[in-house]
Order: structure tokens, then sequence, then C-alpha cells
């Protein structure tokens, strides 16, 4: 009896050792968690006032702003970003006619093979071509950019923000982490994952002359790059809202008639019980 | 196996009667899903998921072919290839949506078929093999999607490769051999893409002949239904056609309107961004997960931090990446069990309370919070209620599950189908569509209860 009691007690014990051993640590971190500090600095993204042209379902692409964004694109970022999914014929879907495309496309130089040497050259490009390869000797990794608001969460108004975020600490967040700073090399920008971006600031006001006269303020010309990439990224986004429409009308109307047809095979089936 | 009243297929020209001599093909669509195949005449909504996983595994087959046209599976192509088809090929962009949407909502479906079969019992006797071969499709779905979703050789579909081929490498004594020959090398690389592709694409073929033999033993107890009373008379079934080709029809159109606004207005929502950025092994994502349908298997997977050492000594019996191995395995495989681990003679959740609470208030949350938190980061307070939700997750099949089963006092069921529709006198009074035998053959007067036959 007392053994049996003993061994009952035992099991508790071990059990009770067990569990808050096993337990506890999580427990502690769970009331406790540790967090880097660090991580106040970020920002949640910004969007222009009254949103973009193409978001929403009804959304539609604004072509002068995707044409300010494209120059953008050329004067400021291809320095260092490639742009290689993205081809020149694609800029008709800008609103340029097949004269300007392929005058536009042969003001970037691509590579070739020279038949005869064999050698890599350049030569003007036509509007079969992507967007040539750029090469980079600086610090950093500049990422390509077809696909740059596809790869970030949020990405359009990632790369909106990103453009204007480089501005000073909050100074509460620095008196909550005195020993952080940037590494030399680096700048800080409140909207990068990594806080610390190598990128310098790069779209200074009136870094770029619009063509069509519009004023080339920071904020202007981070909204044009952000449509101009988000168009690169998905150029048939507009076209896929469009034809969503049609397929959902029709979808609508269809399943009614099944419901419809449900309904009155069902008649009758199942009286209401009293 | 049909019921007594089943309709028989009667070929009227002579044409049809020719093919019937020939080849019953006709004959055998009749049966199976036409006006031959009596059906009980009281399931619920939560009976079409059946015909929703058919219907999106042909979808998923003729998108899937149609892509596999334009792609191109070579780690210097892939990529690429992908996004020839999102530009360059007519519709691509559609395809590539509508087929890797299509996969998750495969899922959706999958999984609100698999909660009817829990709430109801589909499983038990004499519909055991149904549940199993059903365990078996489960299983094939998610290889064909964790390939499938390697192939656009993203950072995601790279990491992803390589977390859970990296598993095979836990396995005792042959691990790191076998992982070596099933990956074609120490690390995802082309060889890996390659037979990636070619199992992605003959897997759906595999999992479609399943389904026949899935679909096939159903025929043959027939469908259960929400009562758990198993058909008796011709007033308790309807002919499957028109009554639930019209029920499954109308629904699979409401289930699309869901499925063309994911596609067409949020088709990145459920996938993750990384994937857009090509695979680069030099460089790990921040957080590596996989696709939304895989997260309570991540978390089960994860949830194992610690070595199972003999305490105070430094002896490792089992280190920690082999026990979450074979936990999340096993989370799926304690569902072959399932047909012997619950052992009430009653099927229906909506009849054993004290298994509906424990259905609703245990199982569903423990699935909610383990879909959370294999999408979360692996750092507390997640891996801690990783834990606790995994545990009760053993607990719930493997412990309370026949426990309740033994202990739990059943409420009283309808003695059949059509008392539990039309009511006590609903038998004399049956509506003329339940057809000739109006006299019913003796209900139990005090709807005692009765077991599952």
């Amino acid at each position: 009896m007392t053994i049996r009691l003993g061994g009952i007690i035992f099991g508790l014990g071990l059990t009770a050792v067990l569990l808050l051993w096993s337990l506890l640590p999580g427990a502690i971190n769970f009331a406790f968690p540790e967090k880097p500090d660090y991580y106040a600095f970020q920002e949640e993204n910004i969007a222009p006032e009254g949103g973009f042209s193409f978001e929403g379902p009804l959304g539609k692409w604004d072509t002068q702003q995707l044409q300010r964004g494209y120059q953008v694109y050329k004067e400021v970022c291809a320095a260092c970003h490639s742009l290689q999914y993205v081809a020149f014929r694609n800029l008709q879907d800008l609103g340029y006619s097949d004269a300007e495309v392929r005058a536009e496309a042969a003001t970037w130089q691509v590579p070739f093979q020279n038949p005869e040497s064999g050698e890599i050259e350049m030569r003007a490009g036509e509007p079969t071509d992507q967007f040539p390869p750029v090469y980079y000797l600086g610090q950093g990794n500049p990422p390509d950019l077809s696909l740059i608001t596809k790869a970030r969460p949020d990405g359009t108004h990632y790369v909106y923000s990103l453009m204007q975020g480089y501005n000073e600490p909050d100074p509460e967040d620095v008196a909550k982490s005195p020993e952080f700073e940037t590494p030399p090399g680096l700048y800080f920008n409140e909207y990068f994952y990594n806080i610390n971006i190598a990128m310098p600031p790069q779209l200074l006001d009136g870094i770029v002359t619009y063509a069509d006269g519009t004023e080339a303020t920071t904020e202007q010309m981070s909204q044009d790059v952000a449509a101009f990439l988000t168009w690169a990224g998905e150029p048939s986004l507009i076209q896929r809202k469009q034809t969503g429409w049609f397929v959902i009308a029709f979808l609508i109307f269809a399943t009614s008639l099944g419901f419809l047809s449900y309904k009155s095979i069902w008649a009758g089936m199942k009286p209401k019980k009293k | 196996m049909s019921f007594a009243w089943a309709n028989q297929y009667e070929p009227k020209s002579a044409f049809t009667k020719w093919i019937d001599e020939k080849l019953p093909l006709p004959r055998l669509v009749y049966n199976a899903v036409g006006a031959g195949y009596p059906v009980p005449r009281n399931l619920n909504y939560m009976w079409n998921f059946g015909v929703l996983a058919g219907f999106f595994l042909m979808f998923q087959i003729i998108t899937g072919v149609v892509l596999a046209m334009h792609y191109a599976a070579d780690v210097s192509v892939a990529f690429g290839s992908i996004e020839h088809i999102m530009r360059n090929v007519n519709y691509g962009w559609l395809l590539k949506y509508a087929h890797a949407n299509g996969a998750s909502f495969f899922f959706i479906v999958i999984y609100l078929h698999i909660f009817r079969g829990f709430y109801y019992s589909s499983y038990k006797a004499p519909r055991e093999m149904i549940w199993l071969l059903g365990v078996v499709i489960f299983l094939l779905m998610m290889a064909t999607a964790f390939m499938g979703y390697v192939l656009p050789w993203g950072q995601m579909s790279f990491w992803g490769a390589k977390v859970i081929t990296g598993l095979f490498g836990a396995i005792p004594f042959i691990g790191e051999p076998l992982q070596v020959w099933l990956v074609g090398g120490y690390a995802p690389n082309d060889s890996t893409l390659n037979r990636f592709f070619s199992l992605h694409f003959l897997l759906p073929f595999v999992i479609a002949g399943v389904v026949i033999l899935h679909i096939w033993s159903l025929h043959i107890p027939g469908s259960s239904n929400p009562t758990g009373v198993e058909v008796k008379k011709e007033s308790d079934t309807v002919p499957f056609h028109p009554y639930y080709t019209a029920k499954d029809g109308w629904f699979l159109g409401l289930f699309l309107i869901f499925f063309a606004t994911i596609v067409f207005f949020a088709p990145n929502m459920l996938g993750h961004p990384d994937n857009w950025i090509e695979a680069n092994p030099l460089s790990t994502p921040a957080h590596i997960v996989p696709e939304w349908y895989f997260y309570p298997f991540y978390a089960i997977l994860r949830a194992f931090t610690g070595d199972l050492t003999i305490p105070f000594t430094g002896i490792i019996l089992i280190e920690a990446k082999l026990l979450g191995v074979i936990a999340m395995f096993s989370a799926i495989l304690v569902w072959f069990f399932l047909p012997w681990l619950d052992k009430s003679p009653v099927r229906s959740g909506a009849y054993r309370p004290l298994f509906r609470k424990f259905f609703w208030f245990g199982l569903v949350p423990c699935m909610a919070a383990l879909f959370y938190l294999g999408g979360a980061t692996p750092e507390e307070p997640y891996i801690v209620l990783s834990q606790l939700a995994t545990a009760y997750y053993f607990l719930h099949f493997l412990v309370i599950l026949p426990i309740v089963s033994q202990i739990e006092i059943p409420k009283p069921l309808p003695f059949s189908i059509t008392e539990a529709v039309l009511g006590k006198d609903g038998d004399a009074a049956a509506p003329s569509a339940a057809a000739g035998s109006a006299k019913p053959e003796g209900d139990a007067p005090d709807g005692a209860l009765q077991p599952a036959e």
C-alpha cells in the first residue's frame, strides 16, 4: 500500500520535473522575450497620396508615369541595376510607337558575339533584344530589377519608400540603442530590411529632367520608378484584372443557373420539420 | 455493388446498344456517377469536397501539361523559362497563376474533405480501405506539391528543397548515402531539378490511379451520411444524377468564383516573395518556409529542439533532427490507424457529445495553431507553442480518441436516414420522388440507439 503510494508520488514527481525541465525555459522566454532593439529602427512602408493608378481591381496603367519611370531607370538606376527579363519591344506598353521603340532600343548597347572573330562586342540594341546585363564593380550587390516589386513583400510600396528612406534615425530609437551605428560604406535607410544599405541615396531632387516637364522631386521620381518597376515585374497586371472581371461575371451567371437547377431538382425533398 | 432498387442502364438507340455490347463505358459511368448510383439523400455540403478534389486534380493536370510545353528543367534556364511563360507565352501568366494557386485550392479542398472524414468517422468499417487509399493520395499529393514548388528554381524552391532533402540525412546509418543518391549530389543541383520535374509529371497520374481505386472502393459500401446510420431502404437514397450532379455542380461554380478571385486579383497572396528571386546557393533567405499547406507538418518538424539523451551522460539516443522527421511523418501515419483507434460504434460526431467537444475545442484549435506556427519564425514563444500543439496533436489521436470512444454515452441515433430527413411519420407520407415502396418497414418506435453496421 505504501509502496504503491510511494510509487505514485515518485511518478508524479518525475513527471513534474520532466514537464518543468522541458517547458520552463520556453515559458520564461515567452514571458520575457529578447528582441534586438535595432528592429525598432525599421519603419512600415509608406504609400503615395491617392495610391497608384494600377492598384485595386479596376486599376489601369498611367503610361505617362511609366514613361517617366523608365526615364528614371535609364538615367539613374541602369548604371548599376540590370533589367534582364524585359525586352525593348515591351516598351510598346508604355505608349511608344514602333518607330519610337526602335529608336529607344538603338540608344542602348547590347553585347553580341562577333561571328568572325568570336569575340564579344557591343552593338546598338534592337527591339528583340533584352535589356543588357550590367557589370557593377563597387560595394554591394545590386539586384536585377525585373522582378523586384514581386520579390519583396508589398514590393511597389517598398520601392517607393526605400528611395525616400535615407533619413536620420529616430532620436528615440537611438536613445534606446546608443551603441547602434551605421558601418562606413553603408547608408542608413529606415525601410531597408537590414537598416544599413550599400546603395547611396540616388533620387536627389532634380537629378532627372523629365521629358514631359513634370517637376522631378524625390517623391515624384520614387513614385514613377516604383510604377515602372511594377510594370516591369508584371506587364500583364492590368490585362489580368480585366480578364478576371469577365471570368468572375461568367462564373456568377453560371453558378446562379446551377443553383436554380439544384433548387428545382431538390424541390420537396426535405420538408420542414414541424 | 449497388442497392437493389438502383436504376438500371437501358441503352435506347442502336448505337448505344452496340457500344454497350462492345465496351460498356456508358454503363460504367451511369452506375458510377449517373442515375444508377443511389446515394443517401441527406448528404450535406461537406460531402461535396470529393468531387471538387477530383476536379482540381484534372485542372492541375491540364494546366500542368500545358505549362510543361514551355518549361525547361535545367538550373541555368528554369527561372528564365518561368519568366518566358509569364511574359511571352499567350496567357502564360494565367497558366502559371492558375497552376500555382490551383495547388493551394486543391489542398484547401482536401483538408476540408479530410476534416469531414474526422468529424463523421468516415474511416470506420466498412469504409477503411477508402480511408487508407485516401491517406496514400494525400502523401502522393504532398510529394507532388513539394517537387512542383522546386521547379521554378527560386530562392524558396532551392532552400526548401535543401531543408527537406536534408532530412533524409537524419536516418541512422543509411541516411547520408541515401540523401546523396536521392538528391544526385551533396546539395540540390541540376540532377535534383531534372528528376523532380520527371517525378512531378509522373505522380499526378499515379494519384489519378489511386483516386480510381478510392472511388471504386467507395462504391462497394456506398457513401456514408451525416447521421452515420447505414442505408436501409429505397426512401433513404436518391440517384446520384441528377440530385448530386446538380448540388456538386453549383457548389463547384461557387468555389471557382473564390478561386478566380485569387487567381486574377491576388495571385501572389498565398506564395512567398522570395520565390521571385532566382535560386542562389550562396545566399540563405532570412526565413525558410514551405508553402502554407505544409505549415502544420513544418511546425511539428521544428518543434523538436533537443536531442533525446540519457540525462547527465553525454549519450545521444536520437538527435533532434531525426525526432522531428519521425514526428512529422508519424503525424500523417497515425491517420492510417484511425479506423482501429476510434472504437465507438457511432460514426457521426453529431451524436457523440464528448467527441464533439474534443473535436471543436481540441483538434481544431490545435490544427489552427499548427498552421499558424509553421509559418512563424523559429524563436520563442512560437517554439514552446509548437511543442504544446504537437503534444496535443498526438495525444488527441493516440490517447484521447480511443478513451473517449470507449467511455462516452452517445445520443440516440435515428432509426433510418428517411426518419432523420422526414421525421417518424415521414415514411408513410414520403414524397413521390422517393419512389414506389411507401410502406415503412417498422421504424423503431422510440428511436432507440442503433449501432452502426
